[in-house]
């Protein structure tokens, strides 16, 4: 996907930094949850992020959407999307009508997304009705033949969502997120939930869709084996920072940075049971990460400069990028 | 060692007239001997069945039907306190969440002091430390870094290691780890994995690794059995039965796995396994 460099990118990041800010007492305390990130995503793409818990994906995915709470705040930097530039200056009036049009949200839990007192087709008026300027009965026939894409009966309509199992589920929750063929779509955690079998039936349906109606997508997991199915380009994430960006293949075959060499070659597989080690350390803390490279105290080529300096995300070759100085010096 | 004899579980549910019955675990057997410590795979999707024959080897639940035997005894006679304490020490569970494990109000060495009180000849704190430090050793840690410490401070890495080292305090001859690794980070979830190896080889505790991630299992266990609605659908040597799966329902999940493709192994180390 990666050829189409030129043409405009769907969403572009740049330099942007969120921080969790407070202040009890007079004592402040900052969490840098995302701390200088660059990344784009092309037209018909799925780019997906990688990253350990607390490692800055979810609160990524806050800023991308311009959902920000207090003590959440943008420090710098700015996200852009075709449809939408300078996001996170829009007035809330304007992103109401942009959500779900154009920017919309596959949620990991599909438990809680739907109202459980209210029934599916109900929630398909809620979120996209008035974003489709159709007449109720033309929007009832569109969301019919809609679900016969996730391979669906219209008979889940009437259903309640505890009555559907959970791939069913998570069937109506992409169909839902794909009804007015948004632009953009962000899918957190979409599988983490189910079986491995119906896990890989519901990837690739989500594939199938998105070349259809072709849009973008941002798949955050922390399962690697889910990108390398889907993704068309990887960005790792470690401690608040993109550490390496490549396409999926490039990065599997081929990993730069030490963290994702160590993530590519721990993982498991049938037919192979050469012994793997575990990294040593833990993941740092945001609220005090390590100065330079936050990688550096579990890391097996630290110098003395990757405890002072940080590294840049620099292309190593085309369309691979990676952060650290014992690759780019 | 544990004997489970045509072992079933089902539960009603409904009321007076819309009474079900479901076949939670359906005429499940298998044995564990005794001098040769293994990991033994349970294999399952949600619902297969798997975790309440698990609370069925830890005693927590009676089957329906059958009989599990533990050195000899059925678990269903053992009705005194000092009989349940007795089989407890032997057969020690750990879960699949540390975060939910661990009360978030109580400093950790707590459960490792009263695990120790309660079930080796520790007569005192002094002695209760001693066995929580050792314990810790054994699993990569010490007491020092573990005391007064609130399970929000630790990674989920470091959590389930306290974990295991809490079970192993009562010698346990057999563990019954519930996905113990599917809530822990990726770049420490091998090493909580080498740990179980490490546990067989040099301690011999045996190990029922109850998992549905068949890439570890494949890595990790020596027998597996792979559960379907409560059925058993296949079972046998782990490498055996993952290299070349027979059921139909068993390839369908070697099939669902999803690997990232690549030639060879670009870092993988050789050579002896670090527990870190």
């Amino acid at each position: 996907m990666n050829d189409s460099a030129s043409a405009a990118p769907v969403l572009s990041v740049k330099g942007l930094k969120a921080y969790y800010r407070t202040t009890y007492f007079g004592v402040n305390r900052e969490v840098k949850a995302v701390d200088g990130v660059d990344f784009e995503v092309q037209r018909n793409e799925i780019y997906g992020l990688a990253g350990e818990s607390s490692s800055g994906k979810t609160t990524l995915i806050k800023t991308i959407a311009a959902a920000l709470k207090p003590p959440l705040e943008i420090v710098a930097g700015r996200v852009d999307f075709s449809f939408a530039p300078n996001i996170l200056r829009m007035k809330s009036d304007d992103l109401d009508s942009l959500r779900w049009r154009h920017l919309s949200y596959i949620v990991q839990g599909s438990m809680s997304v739907f109202n459980p007192v209210r029934r599916i087709r109900q929630a398909f008026v809620d979120f996209a009705f008035r974003h489709i300027n159709k007449p109720r009965a033309e929007f009832d026939k569109l969301v019919d033949a809609h679900l016969a894409r996730v391979k669906l009966e219209p008979s889940v309509l009437n259903a309640y969502p505890h009555e559907l199992s959970g791939g069913m589920r998570q069937r109506v929750t992409i169909a839902l997120a794909t009804i007015c063929r948004p632009d953009f779509i962000i899918a957190d955690e979409p599988t983490t939930a189910l079986d491995v079998i119906v896990q890989k039936n519901v990837l690739d349906m989500i594939r199938e869709i998105q070349r259809e109606i072709g849009s973008s997508v941002l798949l955050v997991t922390h399962d690697l084996g889910v990108h390398a199915h889907l993704a068309d380009r990887l960005g790792i994430m470690y401690a608040g920072r993109i550490v390496e960006e490549a396409p999926t293949e490039d990065l599997f075959r081929n990993p730069l940075h030490p963290y994702t060499a160590h993530l590519v070659s721990s993982l498991p597989r049938i037919g192979d049971a050469a012994p793997r080690k575990g990294l040593e350390g833990s993941p740092p803390s945001l609220a005090a990460p390590p100065e330079g490279c936050r990688f550096h105290p579990r890391c097996p080529l630290a110098m003395a400069r990757c405890r002072t300096e940080v590294p840049p995300l620099i292309t190593v070759k085309p369309g691979h990028r990676a952060a650290c100085f014992a690759i780019t010096r | 060692m544990l004997e489970l004899d045509h072992v079933s579980k089902d539960y009603v549910r409904g009321g007076l007239l819309s009474r079900q019955r479901i076949q939670a675990v359906d005429d499940v057997s298998f044995r564990l001997e005794s001098g040769q410590p293994e990991i033994f795979a349970i294999i399952g999707e949600s619902g297969s069945g798997k975790s309440t024959l698990a609370s069925m080897i830890l005693n927590l639940v009676q089957p329906s039907m059958g009989h599990l035997r533990f050195e000899g005894t059925d678990l269903a006679g053992i009705r005194s306190k000092a009989e349940r304490l007795k089989f407890m020490a032997q057969v020690q569970p750990i879960f699949q969440n540390p975060f939910e494990a661990f009360n978030p109000l109580k400093q950790l060495d707590h459960y490792l002091f009263m695990t120790a009180r309660r079930f080796t000849a520790a007569k005192d704190d002094a002695a209760a430390m001693r066995c929580a430090d050792e314990a810790l050793v054994k699993v990569g840690l010490s007491l020092a870094e573990v005391r007064g410490r609130f399970p929000h401070e630790l990674s989920g890495g470091q959590l389930q290691r306290i974990a295991v080292a809490r079970a192993l305090i009562p010698s346990p001859k057999l563990i019954i780890a519930d996905e113990p690794v599917s809530m822990v980070d990726a770049s420490l979830r091998m090493s909580i994995v080498n740990l179980f190896k490490t546990l067989r080889d040099d301690l011999c505790i045996s190990i029922i690794y109850i998992t549905h991630d068949l890439a570890t299992a494949y890595y990790i266990s020596d027998r597996i059995i792979i559960m379907r609605r409560g059925k058993v659908v296949e079972e046998g040597d782990a490498k055996t039965v993952l290299d070349n799966p027979q059921h139909a329902y068993s390839k369908q999940l070697k099939d669902a796995v999803l690997i990232p493709h690549i030639s060879s192994p670009v870092h993988a180390t050789k050579g002896k396994i670090s527990h870190v």
